[in-house]
C-alpha cells in the first residue's frame, strides 16, 4: 500500500512516536559513556547519574544563600512571568482582535498601527523596556506581551474578518446591532481561534521569557541556565531544558483539551 | 408591497442591472431566473439592503428601504446561512434573543422558556423537531437549509429572500424542500423572492417568474449594458388554483 494511504492506529502511533525519542536518549547515553570512558571528569556530556545528583541538590536542598529550593523557585518565577505575559496578551488579543476584525472603521484606524508594531523585532525593544520599566518583573512580562500580542491580534482579526459575509448579513436580518453581532456571532467564533493562536504563541513566549531572564534576573529557569553555563554545568542545563520542554508540552496539551471541551462545535467533523 | 422604481446597480464602469421597475404583491412567490452574471443575486442583495442601488428607489409598504439589512427582510443563502457555534435550537432562538435583550442578547428564565417554545414550534414546522441539540456541522445540507428557513421565519419577515437555497442539494432532498417551502409559504402567508438557476424549480414553485438578461450587448465593452427584466410571467392559472384552494379550506 502506498504511504499516503496508510492509517496509523493509536497504539502504533505511540510506539512510532516514542521511537525517535528513545533513539535520541540511547544515542546520548552511548555518546556520554564513550566520552566518560576516555575522560572520567568529562563535563560536556554528563551521565544520567551525574544529572540526577546535581538536580537533587537543586530540587531538595535549600540554597545556603537565599534559603530557597532553587529549582522550584526558578519554576515558580518563570511560570508566573509567562502566565502573566500570556494572560495579558490573550486578553488584549481578544479585545483588540475582535473589534479590529468586526468593525471596519476601527480596522481602518488601528490596523496599520498594529501592523507597524508587529514588524518590530521584540528583542530590539528590550533595552527600551528595561529603561522604562526598570530591571524588575514588569519589563520581562512586557517583553512577552509585546512579543506575542501583535501576532495574536492580527491572527484573530484576520479570522473574524474572514467569517462568511452571509453570516453577518444573516445576523443583521435577525435584527442584530453591532454590539450584539460582536457578542453573539464574532466572540464565540473567535474563542477557538484565540486558543489556537495562544498555542502557537507558546514557543515565542518561552523564547522571550528565557531571553529576558538571561539578560537581567536573579531567579528563573532561563536565569539558572545562563548562570550555570559559566561553570560548564551541563548536568543542570540539560535537565532544565528537558523540564522546560515538558512544561511547554503540558501547556499545549491543556490548551488543546480546553478547546475541545469548551468549544466542541469547532472540532466536530463536517459533512 | 415591495416596489422598485427605475433601479440601477453599477459598480464603477460596470453596469449590472438597469431600469428595473417592479411591483411585488403581498403573498407572491416570485422566482428570478437568468444566465450566470445577469445580476440575479445583485437584485436580491439590493432588496436585502446588503448593496445599495446606484439609482432609483425601493419602497417596502410605501416606506423607502433603510440602507442596511434589517429584520423586515429574512434571507436564506445557498451556504453559510446558519451559525456553526450554535445548536439548532440556539440558531432558531437567536432572532428572538436579539430582539428582546439589546445588551446581553440572551434570555433567561420564563422569557427564555417562551422563546424556546416558540423556536421548538417553528422547528417542528420545518421538520427538525428531533434535532434540537445538533450543531450544523453534524447535519446534512438539507437539514441545514431547513434550519436556515426556521431561523429566518421566526422573525416573521415581511418578505423572505432565497438565494439559490436548494442549489447545493441532491434531487431527492430538493423535492422534499420544494414541498416544505410551498407548505410554509401557504401556512404563513409569506411573500417570497427566490433566485434560482433551475428553470423547472422556478416554474414549479413560483406564482410569478422574472427572467433577467441583457437587452443590449456591446461585444467590445461587455460591462457597458446591464441586465433588465426581459420576461415577467404571471402564472395566473396557478395563482387562481391557489386562491380557490385556500378559500375551500379556511385555516
Amino acid at each position: 500500500m502506498r504511504w499516503v494511504n496508510r492509517t496509523i492506529g493509536r497504539g502504533q502511533a505511540l510506539l512510532l512516536g516514542g521511537l525517535p525519542l528513545a533513539v535520541l536518549a540511547v544515542g546520548y547515553i552511548v555518546a556520554a559513556a564513550a566520552r566518560h570512558a576516555e575522560n572520567p571528569a568529562d563535563k560536556i556530556l554528563p551521565l544520567p547519574g551525574a544529572m540526577a545528583s546535581a538536580m537533587a541538590a537543586l530540587l531538595f536542598e535549600a540554597d545556603p544563600l537565599s534559603g530557597q529550593l532553587l529549582f522550584w523557585a526558578d519554576t515558580l518565577a518563570s511560570l508566573t512571568r509567562l502566565g502573566m505575559g500570556l494572560g495579558i496578551a490573550t486578553l488584549s488579543a481578544l479585545l483588540v482582535g475582535l473589534v479590529l476584525g468586526a468593525l471596519p472603521p476601527v480596522r481602518a484606524t488601528f490596523g496599520p498601527l498594529v501592523t507597524a508594531i508587529a514588524v518590530i523585532p521584540p528583542i530590539a525593544l528590550l533595552p527600551i523596556l528595561f529603561i522604562v520599566f526598570g530591571l524588575g518583573e514588569t519589563a520581562k512580562v512586557a517583553l512577552i506581551v509585546i512579543g506575542i500580542a501583535p501576532f495574536m491580534i492580527r491572527d484573530l482579526a484576520g479570522h473574524i474578518t474572514a467569517l462568511p459575509r452571509e453570516q453577518v448579513v444573516k445576523a443583521l436580518t435577525l435584527g442584530a446591532s453591532s454590539w450584539q453581532l460582536l457578542l453573539r456571532v464574532a466572540l464565540p467564533q473567535a474563542m477557538p481561534r484565540l486558543i489556537e493562536g495562544l498555542r502557537l504563541s507558546l514557543g515565542p513566549a518561552w523564547v522571550f521569557l528565557i531571553s529576558a531572564e538571561a539578560i537581567a534576573a536573579d531567579v528563573g529557569l532561563g536565569y539558572r541556565i545562563f548562570l550555570v553555563r559559566r561553570y560548564l554545568a551541563m548536568d543542570v542545563i540539560i535537565p532544565y531544558v528537558v523540564w522546560i520542554a515538558l512544561l511547554a508540552v503540558a501547556m499545549d496539551f491543556a490548551l488543546t483539551r480546553t478547546s475541545r471541551l469548551a468549544f466542541g462545535w469547532a472540532h466536530k467533523g463536517g459533512h | 408591497m415591495l416596489s422598485l422604481t427605475n433601479v440601477w446597480v453599477e459598480y464603477g464602469e460596470k453596469v449590472v442591472l438597469e431600469r428595473i421597475t417592479l411591483d411585488i404583491a403581498e403573498g407572491a412567490f416570485v422566482s428570478v431566473i437568468g444566465p450566470s452574471g445577469a445580476g440575479k443575486s445583485s437584485l436580491l442583495r439590493v432588496i436585502l439592503g446588503q448593496d445599495q442601488p446606484s439609482r432609483g428607489r425601493i419602497t417596502l409598504d410605501g416606506q423607502p428601504l433603510p440602507a442596511e439589512c434589517g429584520p423586515d427582510r429574512g434571507v436564506v443563502f445557498q451556504r453559510y446561512s446558519v451559525f456553526p457555534h450554535l445548536t439548532v435550537l440556539g440558531n432558531t432562538m437567536l432572532g428572538l434573543e436579539l430582539a428582546s435583550a439589546p445588551f446581553t442578547a440572551r434570555l433567561f428564565g420564563s422569557a427564555r422558556r417562551e422563546a424556546r417554545a416558540q423556536a421548538e414550534e417553528m422547528l417542528a414546522a420545518v421538520g427538525l423537531a428531533d434535532s434540537l441539540n445538533l450543531y450544523p456541522s453534524e447535519m446534512s445540507g438539507g437539514m441545514q437549509q431547513r434550519l436556515a428557513i426556521a431561523q429566518a421565519l421566526i422573525k416573521r419577515p415581511r418578505i423572505l429572500l432565497l438565494d439559490e437555497p436548494f442549489g447545493a442539494l441532491d434531487p431527492g432532498i430538493r423535492a422534499d424542500m420544494h414541498a416544505l417551502i410551498t407548505r410554509l409559504w401557504r401556512e404563513f402567508g409569506l411573500t417570497i423572492v427566490m433566485v434560482t438557476h433551475d428553470i423547472k424549480e422556478a416554474f414549479a414553485l413560483g406564482t410569478r417568474v422574472l427572467t433577467l438578461d441583457k437587452r443590449r450587448h456591446d461585444p467590445h465593452a461587455p460591462q457597458r449594458y446591464g441586465a433588465g427584466v426581459i420576461y415577467d410571467i404571471a402564472l395566473t392559472r396557478k395563482a387562481e388554483a391557489e386562491r380557490s384552494a385556500t378559500l375551500e379550506t379556511p385555516a
